[in-house]
């Protein structure tokens, strides 16, 4: 029998975008505030676990077309990265800076490359829950 | 004005508790699932969003301080509790949960013998 769905749908069409626009802000927040990269990842990923109950996996699979496996791998990349990099500086492994920096439409802000190290986290944490749930989800 | 602030922001307080308690009590004494349900998803809602709303205005009216996070919360709990209730019933109602026994209408079940005979 077809199953009826309306409500779910319509309502997770609405609660997805407040909970992804969440999960960001506490994304950015994570240097000032309570947050960072794990949790934002990790309400990310529930928020796209959302969309997978209310539809099937391969609508979800047409909507986001990401293989996870491949952002486990940039997320390494972007946090070794930013610690590598310090090594062109002459400095020690995983040395950050920060800078004031006068972007055009933003006026004076704080930029700090602990940002693109909680990037990696970030990505990682969406990759790995998104793989773990899609192989289980997959198993029939 | 600190009277006037903490009167409203606690009256405020005190209405959730109030209702959450009466949501307790009705998960306890109302005899089976639907109602128990219907219970847990309208008090409740309302109860945890004048909470979260005594909150918001103690923190703007006394601190000054808008946390905006409040508010989306207020609006995802009245959208999602009802919701997660309508499932909860419909699950329940799918897998063949009864009635109270003393309930006198089940339009679902006739829309669905209607449904099963035209197919």
């Amino acid at each position: 029998m077809k199953t009826n769905d309306v409500i779910l749908q319509t309502v997770t069409k609405i609660t997805l975008f407040i909970i992804i626009l969440f999960s960001i802000h506490l994304f950015f927040a994570g240097h000032y505030y309570p947050g960072g990269g794990f949790i934002g990842g990790l309400m990310t990923s529930g928020a796209i676990v959302l969309l997978l109950l209310a539809y099937d996996m391969k609508t979800v699979a047409n909507i986001l077309p990401i293989d996870y496996k491949y952002m486990i791998g940039v997320g390494l990349l972007f946090s070794v990265g930013t610690g590598a990099g310090a090594l062109l500086f002459d400095a020690p492994f995983l040395t950050h800076a920060h800078s004031h920096v006068l972007l055009p439409l933003l006026g004076d802000t704080a930029l700090h490359t602990a940002v693109l190290f909680d990037t990696g986290v970030y990505l990682v944490v969406i990759g790995v829950t998104m793989t773990i749930i899609q192989t289980i989800g997959e198993d029939e | 004005m600190n009277a006037i602030v903490s009167f409203v922001t606690g009256s405020f307080l005190i209405i959730g508790a109030f209702l959450s308690l009466v949501t307790a009590f009705g998960l306890l004494r109302l005899p089976d699932v639907y109602t128990r349900n219907h219970a847990a998803s309208k008090a409740a809602t309302l109860g945890v969003m004048s909470i979260l709303l005594g909150t918001f205005l103690y923190f703007f009216l006394e601190e000054g301080h808008f946390n905006s996070r409040i508010i989306l919360g207020i609006a995802f709990i009245f959208m999602t509790s009802p919701v997660a209730g309508h499932l909860i019933s419909r699950a329940a109602y799918n897998s063949g949960i009864p009635l109270w026994e003393k309930s006198v209408q089940d339009d679902l079940k006739k829309a669905k013998e209607e449904r099963k005979a035209e197919q």
